[in-house]
């Protein structure tokens, strides 16, 4: 199975990625090459094997939901390209 | 003043003597830096954060209440956050980026009172097996300034050959300590996944992301490893285990140890070069009085595309939060809200770690979520299987780190999969979790450094670090300093 020209657009839309037609047509081949080597995993009996997520098993640490230390608001905003009011900045979402 | 030959074990116990002080040695490291900025290893140093550490460190000392690292000088591969240093995971995504907070890494390693040199250029958000990958240039490998220095702790890696730090941390998820440490002649040590935290180490595959040490020694790397991991109630995978010393088996002599030699890794593409170091290196095992076991690990050659699957699924969940929003690269012009993260992300990340994130995007989307994602998982799974069963006939397993020498620049960017074969004997023990290093073991084409791998069941670290330390007791391929750094 080999990728399109349409699946890298749709990929790229999803991972909200703008991408030039230059861009997709490069990428295609280089993920069709990627895609070929991922195929020969893809062959391998896994019929009974549980899926490994982790290395150390088991289920995650859950901490208690209680509010612990926080980021100093400024501290957090320093870093941001658009603020004001203590606030992120984005484009208008709702009409 | 040639402070810069001293081992970290010596520099060490000179501070602890004060016969040098925090001061001293971080004036003479910064000097190096600057002396030898044209390897382009640093991305961000202010002397004026690490001479002030550096005085803290000295009236701890004088105070007595120091640790055996206090003074000690490390430079931090520019994946960890800090808050004294920029940190842009060599993303131009990041770029002039403070953090609020310390890396725990970086927060436990500076507790015990070591200095900080500044931050190490890597590959764009640790992508990478040669440093080509940042956005801030090419790291040049001290042995040969024609090579790269492997990646992704390309930064890390040239440092410590060049003696411009004596120590350095990395992170791994693929080979990202080991490759770099074999290309440059440098010891690389990864440890147990979830033995070191992950908070604060700008994240790219969370299941295998695993923070360790470059250093010229492994009897250095055991001294640092120590305050350097432990239990981090941040970390949602971090190992609730109590402290170690990971020293304790460093005069132990290697006599009955059974060091398991997989025949998978010195298959075709394995160079003679490569492989002839690796066999002599095996051999001095042997004259020392460990028994070599052929084990087999017939699932091993399938780590690439299982780690092809599983690293950049998790890399495209975790790079979603480079949205252009909080911090991070927006772009100057756009329409709409998703307009504006589509385009702040098209300018602000790389090549590599959007390929990264379109596979992932792929395998987690609707319709092959199982043929990937799971069938990975699984694969995955068989692959850890067969290293826990080779430890029930061997202490520890042996072999290359890279099937060649370090290569040249240009030589594998331009070809994603060629360049994902580096790690070739790396990730499948990356993939298990297992801890693992590269440690100097000779010289092949162009003479470049050579590594031998040593991987440990999980936890056994001290066995692997005390199994290097023994090989290098008896060799000096560690010692060696490249032509212009000495």
């Amino acid at each position: 199975m080999a990728l399109t020209l349409d699946d890298v657009a749709r990929i790229a839309h999803l991972a909200r990625i703008e991408i030039t037609d230059a861009e997709a047509r490069r990428t295609l081949s280089q993920l069709n090459d990627i895609f070929a080597l991922i195929a020969k995993m893809q062959a391998v009996d896994t019929s009974g094997v549980e899926p490994m997520a982790h290395p150390l098993g088991g289920a995650q640490r859950l901490r208690a939901d209680e509010a612990s230390e926080t980021i100093d608001r400024d501290a957090a905003l320093r870093n941001a390209p658009a603020q004001q009011d203590g606030l992120f900045l984005v484009p208008k979402v709702i009409e | 003043m040639t402070t810069h030959l001293a081992s970290l074990a010596e520099l060490a116990r000179q501070l602890q003597r004060k016969q040098v002080s925090a001061v001293e040695l971080a004036q003479a490291y910064l000097a190096r830096i600057v002396a030898h900025r044209d390897l382009n290893a640093f991305l961000d140093i202010r002397p004026e954060v690490t001479l002030a550490q550096a005085r803290a460190a000295d009236a701890r000392i004088a105070a007595g209440n120091a640790t055996p690292l206090t003074g000690v000088p490390i430079a931090h591969k520019d994946i960890f956050v800090t808050k004294d240093f920029a940190s842009t995971a060599s993303s131009r995504m990041l770029e002039g980026y403070m953090s609020p907070f310390d890396a725990t890494v970086v927060q436990n390693l500076g507790n015990a009172g070591m200095v900080t040199l500044g931050k190490l250029n890597c590959d764009e958000f640790a992508m990478g097996s040669s440093n080509e990958n940042s956005a801030y240039g090419n790291v040049l490998n001290p042995w040969d300034k024609g090579a790269v220095p492997g990646g992704s702790s390309g930064g890390s890696s040239a440092v410590v050959a060049a003696r411009i730090a004596p120590v350095a941390t990395a992170t791994d998820t693929g080979g990202s300590i080991r490759e770099p440490a074999a290309f440059t002649g440098v010891t690389g040590t990864k440890p147990t996944y979830g033995r070191p935290s992950r908070w604060g180490m700008i994240a790219f595959a969370s299941s295998l992301d695993t923070a360790g040490l470059m250093t010229n020694s492994a009897e250095d790397a055991a001294l640092v490893l120590g305050p350097m991991v432990g239990f981090d109630p941040k970390d949602s995978t971090s190992v609730d285990r109590p402290g170690e010393d990971f020293t304790r088996d460093l005069g132990k002599p290697v006599k009955g140890l059974r060091i398991g030699v997989p025949k998978e890794f010195f298959g075709a593409g394995l160079q003679p070069d490569v492989e002839a170091a690796v066999r002599a290196a095996l051999e001095e095992y042997r004259r020392l009085g460990a028994t070599l076991v052929d084990i087999s690990l017939p699932s091993a050659e399938l780590g690439i595309p299982v780690y092809y699957v599983v690293a950049p699924a998790e890399c495209s969940s975790n790079l979603s939060r480079f949205d252009g929003v909080r911090y991070g690269h927006r772009a100057k012009s756009y329409g709409d809200l998703n307009d504006m993260i589509a385009k702040s992300r098209a300018e602000g990340l790389g090549a590599e770690p959007k390929r990264r994130i379109l596979i992932g995007t792929y395998v987690l989307s609707h319709g092959y979520y199982d043929a990937y994602y799971i069938q990975a998982q699984k694969v995955r799974r068989l692959i850890a299987d067969e290293f826990r069963r080779a430890f029930e006939q061997c202490d520890l397993i042996a072999g290359p780190v890279t099937t060649s020498v370090a290569f040249g620049f240009g030589e594998k960017a331009a070809d994603p999969v060629a360049m994902y074969m580096s790690d070739l004997y790396t990730i499948p023990g990356s993939l298990a979790g297992i801890p693992s290093m590269s440690i100097p073991c000779g010289f092949g084409a162009k003479g470049r450094p050579v590594g031998l791998q040593l991987m440990a069941n999980y936890f056994e670290e001290a066995k692997m670090l005390g199994a290097a330390h023994q090989y290098q007791l008896a060799t000096d391929w560690h010692a060696r300093i490249p032509e212009g750094f000495r």
